[in-house]
């Protein structure tokens, strides 16, 4: 069974379309710090989630998304990602951290009504046994400017995932209105 | 609260015989995202465009990064007249194109879709594109870029559509 999404292309004649269940979808009327989502149910093998959003940060085109468990702000996050600007790939890491740092959304500073995209899957997440891991493809772009963007994460903890917080530039900006954030469920 | 399931193939289409371009039309509104699924081969090693709406208009724009085998890079292409793809190498190999086209229904934003291309020969790429138009999408338009009747029999697509809860 692929997992869908980001990894479509594995998809073949014996997809199963009925196990991909929509959880809850937040789409904002105003600006807004963050979007959690909670209670998740342990009834799935893994999830998705499909976002749009735009950040009030000022001055930026581009600007990070965050990415939390069970209100976990211990520094036990690693993240890798590659990416590129439009000129170059480069790669780098972050170990011991207080969240997945996943690039880009885009900023205050891109052109209006331009939003960064991204589809996260979030593997084995009820699984007790061992830590959790997280792939991302992430990306805007500007019509001159823009991100695309390869990411995987782990949190160090055993703990099923319940709740997952997402938030544009470490907390110090917030998401804007029409930002939009689906969860979704892929059973085994 | 779970909606049951979400994730629904619209529309499958397969070349018939070798064509300048094919279409998802009449595609409703009815969904948050579309992923569109595509293998093309290409008599003429060339490529495609995806357009929405029929749009030809220069408002498309892309950002990518790509890997070749032996090296990394990223690249940026400005006011393009569609969502550009491999269609090299010809048939029996074939490039996979994955699409997610997000938010595709609503009239307040530009769109956004991300790309990956699989080429096992050639190399494989992740793109980002933006559609400079705050119309929802209706149809999908998969047009040679070579303007001839290169898109190869057999090439195919699905569309699907993603519901939110």
């Amino acid at each position: 069974m692929p997992i869908l999404g980001i990894m479509a292309s594995q998809i073949s004649g014996h997809l199963n379309t009925n196990s991909y269940e929509s959880i809850q979808t937040v789409t904002l009327t105003g600006t807004q710090a963050s979007i959690e989502f909670t209670s998740i149910a342990a009834t799935y093998s893994h999830l998705q989630i499909r976002l749009m959003a735009r950040s009030n940060r000022s001055a930026v085109v581009n600007d990070s998304l965050h990415l939390q468990f069970n209100s976990d702000t211990a520094s036990t996050y690693d993240d890798h990602y590659i990416i590129g600007d439009g000129s170059s790939a480069s790669a780098a890491a972050e170990t011991s951290v207080a969240n997945i740092s996943l690039y880009r959304i885009t900023g205050a500073g891109a052109g209006a009504n331009t939003f960064g995209v991204s589809v996260i899957d979030i593997l084995d997440y009820k699984n007790t046994n061992k830590y959790t891991t997280v792939r991302a493809l992430t990306g805007d772009d500007n019509n001159g400017d823009g991100r695309i963007s390869l990411g995987s994460g782990l949190w160090r903890n055993t703990a099923a995932i319940t709740s997952i917080k997402l938030f544009p530039n470490n907390g110090s900006s917030s998401f804007v209105q029409y930002s939009t954030a689906a969860l979704y469920g892929i059973k085994g | 609260m779970a909606a049951g399931s979400t994730y629904t193939p619209i529309a499958t289409y397969t070349v018939p015989s070798n064509t300048v371009s094919f279409s998802f039309t009449s595609i409703p509104a009815t969904y948050t995202d579309l992923v569109l699924v595509i293998q093309v081969a290409e008599t003429a090693n060339g490529y495609f465009y995806i357009r929405y709406n029929n749009d030809a208009t220069t408002i498309y724009s892309r950002t990518n990064i790509s890997g070749n085998g032996t090296s990394a890079a990223s690249g940026r292409s400005t006011s393009q007249p569609g969502i550009s793809g491999s269609g090299n190498p010809a048939f029996p190999s074939a490039t996979i194109n994955t699409f997610n086209i997000m938010n595709y229904a609503n009239t307040t934003t530009y769109k956004t879709a991300l790309q990956r291309q699989n080429n096992a020969g050639g190399g494989l790429e992740a793109d980002v594109w933006l559609w400079r138009s705050t119309a929802a999408i209706s149809s999908i338009y998969v047009v040679s870029g070579l303007g001839g009747a290169d898109i190869e029999t057999g090439t195919n697509a699905t569309l699907y559509g993603i519901a939110a809860a």
